[in-house]
């Protein structure tokens, strides 16, 4: 029962005066990153870290977190309003979602996105509370191997599991490490990859490579599409509420099946885009009415919506008891993390209490304020999706360059942030996948130094990551998550010729 | 291909030639990673593996990947387009604004350069009357002043024009 006096602690922290502040605030901007074109949880973070660095370490996760939270919030109502999906994750909720906004219906399917969010994230957010420092405990053992084999794992499922091509995703995770390893060399303090140029001796921050990729791409992709906002009426009252609140304990079923989907595709790196598309797929096929679904079948918006959010918040269990994120948004909290001095992974169990338990708390309060805020504000925040893009997206561009330019006081850093962006738009064309990139940035040079530790032990031989069951078994996971589509591609064709003979 | 066709609004570069610059791009980032790992040292020194031993693999990695991708890029149909003239004409529209932006930045300072983009966004693409612009373009910077300079106390950078006020 440790773990409940701790957690009663953690809301301790997170309900002071100023935590709840900056929560609200959080939850606020994150909801409006949300719904803003080229905004998203991933570089929103990215962009206000740097305002972070003077608040206390637990302050400022509680602020990051719920900016998240609320991105996830707010990636519903774009998807339901105006058939555009504020964030990959959304993109599955507008299939029924918005159907049911033409049919008149939109605070019902408003109400219910929010609430299947809630409970989706508030069943991951209880199994990180139980299960969290069990992971820690147990990975305090890990040394530099073990450690290894558990950044091989999620790297290798990002391969495997990306719907993206495979070598695709490894050229881009790749060139994400080859940025990671620019600039002083951590074990030998020798500079490599620099040729001489002085810019490159701190080498590429992830921040820049975030807000670059995922801010300035993503608003290149919006407009060339030509976005034009043409969406229905957001309509929520108490009555719609309560009867939607009525009707939804029907899908008790689809709900835990998608929080469940959720939860494993948050905390294998895969992320809540998939997750969402999973749990959707699986609903339609099993749902009684699942061949309504696309003509506005309130299932259909809970499945996606479950899935996403708890896939979202499950995404930070590996990164606080492991250091290993678990989408591009806990990316980049890790990051912050390192920027605030804090080790990421098991230790911070042992050594940060205040900092986790506060952390998890906030989960579970940032939600509930969450909903609220949702509930209550749609109006306002449709609202501003229907200012014209040709002035939204200037403000985004001199937002995105202020973030850039806070992270090292460089000016040279914003230059680098639209040459990402550029990169940024043509790679996501092209169908690369930019969050095992981003991800690579930020755990390069921790990878490659828990490799060449390891090697150092075992005097260069590869042995050392067969050497024990443990890390044997993680890096066998690791090749068997690589070479998934092979093999599941395998054992159907064996299927298919016993079933024709 | 018919001449029709490819004087249509549909025409523009094929997604078969961008697929294959990028895998070329993406090579020759490659042979650069690699041949800055072997002049850092990709070798067994005193310490250990030295400086360039891993992202020389790493390197290597994305050399297969990219001449990987550039077959797959070599097989697909010719037929797909990556995006038409009309649109990519809209995404330069906002890069090359963006990057007389940046580029001026150090110079005048962020304020009066963020002052110009908006302006010049709003009256290019919006068409919007000049109060509008100039409150929202004027707006803008000074609400950043607050929240960085006043609030935050993260300074940003500034031009003359900040100098001659006195910050």
């Amino acid at each position: 029962m440790e773990e409940l006096t701790n957690l009663f602690h953690g809301f301790a922290v997170a309900l002071q005066p100023f935590n709840i502040g900056v929560m609200l605030l959080g939850i606020v901007l994150g909801v409006l990153i949300g719904v803003l074109p080229g905004l998203g949880g991933a570089n929103g973070v990215a962009i206000l870290l740097p305002l972070t660095f003077s608040m206390s370490p637990t302050s400022a996760i509680i602020m990051l977190s719920c900016i998240y939270w609320g991105a996830l919030f707010g990636g519903a109502i774009t998807s339901v309003l105006f058939n555009i999906p504020g964030e990959p994750w959304s993109v599955a909720t507008t299939f029924d979602g918005h159907p049911m906004a033409q049919q008149g219906r939109a605070g019902e399917a408003l109400t219910a996105a929010f609430t299947s969010s809630f409970v989706g994230a508030l069943f991951a957010v209880i199994m990180i509370t139980l299960i969290a420092p069990l992971v820690a405990a147990f990975a305090l053992r890990f040394g530099p191997a073990e450690q290894f084999s558990v950044y091989f794992l999620a790297f290798c499922s990002f391969v495997g599991m990306s719907k993206e091509p495979p070598f695709k995703t490894i050229a881009a995770m790749f060139i994400g490490f080859a940025l990671a390893a620019v600039g002083l060399d951590q074990v030998t303090g020798q500079l490599r990859l620099t040729f001489g140029t002085e810019t490159l001796l701190t080498g590429f921050d992830f921040l820049i490579a975030v807000i670059g990729l995922f801010g300035i791409g993503e608003i290149l992709l919006s407009i060339e599409e030509g976005l034009k906002f043409r969406g229905g009426k957001a309509g929520i009252n108490p009555k719609v509420v309560w009867q939607t609140w009525k009707e939804l304990p029907r899908y008790w079923m689809t709900s835990l099946r998608s929080c469940l989907i959720g939860c494993w595709m948050g905390i294998s790196p895969a992320g809540a885009t998939p997750a969402s598309f999973m749990s959707y797929g699986i609903a339609k096929r099993v749902s009684k009415t699942g061949k309504n679904f696309g003509r506005g079948e309130i299932e259909g918006v809970v499945a996606p919506e479950t899935a996403a959010h708890a896939a979202g918040t499950s995404a930070l269990l590996p990164m606080l008891s492991l250091g290993v994120p678990g989408s591009p948004t806990a990316a980049v909290l890790l990051g912050g993390l390192l920027i605030w001095g804090l080790q990421p992974g098991p230790l911070l169990f042992v050594e940060q209490k205040e900092f986790v338990w506060g952390l998890i708390a906030s989960m579970y309060l940032g939600n509930i304020v969450g909903l609220l805020v949702v509930l209550t504000c749609v109006p306002l925040f449709a609202a501003i999706l229907r200012i014209p893009f040709s002035i939204i997206a200037p403000i985004i561009l001199v937002v995105c360059a202020v973030g850039a330019y806070t992270v090292h006081n460089s000016t040279f850093d914003i230059m680098l942030m639209l040459v990402f962006g550029v990169i940024g738009y043509i790679l996501k064309k092209c169908d690369y996948p930019l969050a095992p990139m981003v991800l690579a940035i930020v755990l390069g040079d921790r990878a490659e130094e828990n490799f060449r530790q390891s090697l150092l032990a075992s005097q260069g031989s590869l042995s050392i990551f067969w050497s024990n069951g443990l890390v044997a078994s993680i890096m066998l996971l690791g090749l068997l998550a690589l070479f998934w589509p092979l093999i599941s591609n395998f054992v159907e064709q064996l299927r298919a010729r016993r079933a024709t003979t | 291909m018919s001449e029709s066709t490819s004087r249509g609004s549909r025409a523009g570069p094929s997604h078969r030639a961008v697929e294959k610059s990028v895998a070329v791009g993406m090579g020759v980032f490659a042979s650069i990673v690699i041949f800055g790992s072997i002049s850092a040292g990709i070798g067994w020194g005193a310490e250990g593996p030295r400086a360039g031993f891993f992202p020389f693999y790493v390197g290597l990695a994305i050399l297969i990947a990219s001449v990987v991708n550039f077959i797959h890029a070599y097989a697909e149909s010719g037929e797909g387009r990556f995006a038409d003239w009309h649109q990519l004409r809209q995404v330069a529209a906002v890069v090359v604004p963006t990057a007389v932006y940046v580029s001026v930045i150090p110079w005048i300072g962020i304020y009066v350069s963020s002052v110009l983009l908006i302006g010049f966004f709003m009256k290019r693409l919006g068409d919007y009357s000049w109060h509008l612009i100039a409150a929202i373009a004027l707006g803008v910077p000074l609400v950043m002043f607050f929240v960085f300079e006043k609030w935050f106390l993260v300074p940003l950078p500034k031009g003359p024009l900040e100098a001659w006020l006195g910050y």
